[in-house]
């Protein structure tokens, strides 16, 4: 247990919490509007490849941020043309479009690059890591906290963005009154269509942005299968949230603290198909235990 | 009746039109890619003919996708959506695996107990996301998911570490020549569990269209509420769909594995019961149709490969091929105005008829 106060591991959990905040955050947006959107792991699959291809090809950071952000929120967008305009069944399209953009990943790796598994040929470029002034003097807490890549910092910046505008602004009450009640929000003339697809298109963005931080800051080239169920295990911890932005950020570091175990352990010489498991487990479980407490808070409000 | 029918033939009619567009989606992207489109998309549409080899390849990749069809179609039709099975196929095919090597049984016997050690273990995995969701309301989907990983990883890890084939690195040691199904053709890799799939279409079709068990579990799904109202125990029969299916899946797995291999060779997890979805919907949830659509996905992958080959298209375009299948169907109002045009049409016909009667 003395990776516990291994400054190394805190600054690890972060790290790998931001992929994850970052899609959490996208999957919250979309629920609170009322919308499920399953499609987040393709959509951050998709963004991680082409943030990569764009980069790559033109050597610009730029070109290639823009270019995996379009490309994660059509993805997205499409999800939700089909589920409003074409009464497709939420779940069995988004499941439809992650088996799509997981293979159609592969597929385009290779056309482009001739290689199945990794973009090692192109020289893409990276979201740079910066050291936040004052904080980086403190010791121990600027270990941690500071030092990060720019996306980490971005990730928990929006959290605190989306708790703000979900709670304070009237976009946000138009979403939550979209999500609570369709037809309550239609009869004071809210276009619930309109703020469905604003709500999506937020959360294509982030999701994009989660799928870059994977190939373009967390490593630094675009690997097969290397979003590995984060989107799904965002639907987990989004769950957990119930709604609330800053509780997305707690659950999102219970996911980022079992991930770094398992990368602590990694480095200790575990069996990798092993530790490996370690994530998914601990999610899997808090995510239980989770749903226990809310069932039971919600039978005893319906009780009294 | 001539209402019933006519519905279904809507319903031919969305899942052609779907295949058409996928496929023509699929031609644009091959004329994009390779070099000599030609070549590479007639060996991608009759590539599965060219050789014996090739066509009985198909049949082979169509039987574990039969087994994960009838899977989800039986899982899905309760009304949740759990993906567990490829937990059971995987895991189940570990379990095969397992003992076929370190169990010596005499012939018969040993094949007997390794199907049935793996339907075991694909029911039992199979009912786990739905005994959390009773419990708890977490959603099978996710759990599901998650759960796949977790399979995976510590399957193969069990296989590592006690079968390993040290002087291989990554697959485990050679079976006993007992567990094995049999080649049922000389040439080609087809196998006894051909028959094992026949069987099973026909007690599932048995089970579900012909069965109290499948009539309560068509209404559960569709209306919970009427079901209970109807006096149906829907825990009883929703905990059965996920038995039946994870025992479908885990069999699937347990005759791949000893059908198709001679030592565990799963480094990668299985993804069948992804396919299993499209495969599901294009039989339009029937189990009679399940084989022949499995026979369609089955002939496309086998197709895309034989196009792979030497070629410069890569096989995964069958994925893209299969989500827009998929999406297609699942919309509702995908060609919905041909069935609205037509259903107005006949409106205004009745009205015309019944004002003549009138007059």
């Amino acid at each position: 247990m003395s990776f516990l106060t291994n400054l190394d591991f805190w600054f690890t959990v972060l790290r790998c919490t931001t992929p994850v905040l970052f899609a959490t955050m996208a999957a919250l947006i979309a629920s609170r509007s009322g919308m499920l959107n399953l499609g987040l792991e393709g959509a951050m699959t998709i963004a991680a490849l082409c943030g990569v291809l764009g980069s790559g090809f033109t050597g610009s950071l730029l070109v290639g941020a823009l270019s995996g952000l379009l490309a994660g929120t059509v993805f997205t967008m499409l999800l939700a043309y089909f589920v409003q305009h074409l009464k497709a069944n939420k779940v069995v399209s988004g499941v439809a479009l992650n088996l799509a953009a997981s293979g159609g990943s592969v597929f385009c790796l290779y056309s482009i690059t001739g290689d199945k598994n990794a973009s090692n040929s192109l020289a893409s470029s990276a979201f740079p890591a910066f050291d936040i002034p004052v904080l980086q003097n403190i010791p121990g807490l600027g270990d941690i906290l500071s030092g990060h890549n720019c996306l980490t910092y971005v990730a928990f910046i929006v959290t605190i963005l989306i708790f703000i505008v979900l709670n304070k602004t009237s976009f946000g009450i138009h979403i939550r009154a979209v999500g609570e009640s369709e037809e309550a929000a239609r009869s004071v003339g809210i276009n619930v269509e309109k703020v469905r697809y604003q709500a999506m298109f937020i959360s294509g963005l982030l999701a994009s942005c989660g799928g870059m931080y994977l190939s373009m800051g967390y490593v630094n080239r675009f690997t097969s299968g290397m979003v590995a169920g984060r989107g799904y295990i965002a639907l987990a911890t989004n769950a957990m949230a119930a709604g609330n932005a800053l509780m997305g950020m707690v659950s999102s570091i219970l996911y980022g603290f079992g991930s770094g175990i398992s990368i602590y352990l990694q480095n200790n010489n575990v069996d990798p198909y092993l530790i490996t498991i370690i994530p998914y487990a601990s999610i899997i479980v808090f995510y239980v235990l989770f749903s226990f407490y809310y069932k039971v808070k919600r039978k005893t409000e319906d009780s009294l | 009746m001539n209402k019933k029918k006519r519905f279904e033939w809507y319903g031919i009619i969305r899942v052609a039109a779907s295949i058409l567009i996928s496929l023509i989606i699929a031609a644009i992207i091959i004329f994009a890619v390779a070099e000599d489109p030609l070549t590479a998309l007639n060996k991608f549409l009759l590539g599965p003919f060219s050789t014996k080899r090739n066509f009985f390849n198909v049949i082979e990749t169509m039987i574990p996708l039969v087994f994960c069809g009838l899977a989800i179609n039986v899982m899905h039709k309760s009304g949740l959506f759990s993906m567990v099975a490829d937990s059971s196929f995987y895991f189940a095919g570990v379990m095969a695996a397992t003992i076929a090597i370190a169990c010596p049984m005499p012939n018969i016997v040993h094949q007997i107990v390794i199907l049935a050690a793996a339907m075991a273990v694909g029911g039992v995995i199979g009912i786990i996301p739905v005994l959390i969701k009773k419990r708890t309301g977490a959603n099978e989907l996710v759990i599901s998911l998650m759960m796949n990983y977790i399979f995976f990883n510590l399957g193969y890890w069990l296989i590592r570490k006690f079968f390993l084939d040290t002087s291989n690195g990554s697959f485990s040691i050679g079976f006993q020549p007992t567990a094995s199904l049999g080649k049922m053709l000389k040439g080609t890799n087809t196998h006894f569990g051909l028959i094992i799939m026949i069987v099973v279409v026909i007690l599932m079709w048995i089970l579900m269209d012909k069965s109290k068990f499948g009539r309560e579990l068509q209404i559960t799904g569709s209306n919970e509420n009427f079901a209970r109202y109807a006096g149906i125990k829907i825990g009883r029969v929703v905990l059965g769909s996920q038995l039946i299916g994870g025992m479908l899946a885990g069999l699937g797995g347990g005759v791949e594995m000893i059908g198709m291999y001679k030592k565990f060779q799963w480094i990668t997890a299985q993804t069948y019961v992804w396919d299993g979805i499209l495969i599901n919907l294009l039989a339009g949830t029937r189990p009679l149709m399940i084989p022949v659509s499995a026979f369609f996905i089955s002939y496309i992958r086998i197709g895309a490969l034989v196009m792979s080959r030497g070629g410069d298209v890569d096989s995964e375009i069958v994925s893209i091929i299969q989500g827009i299948m998929i999406m297609l169907i699942a919309s509702e109002r995908f060609l919905y105005r041909l069935k609205k045009n037509k259903e107005e049409k006949e409106a205004l016909q009745n009205q015309a008829m019944e004002m003549e009667a009138e007059a």
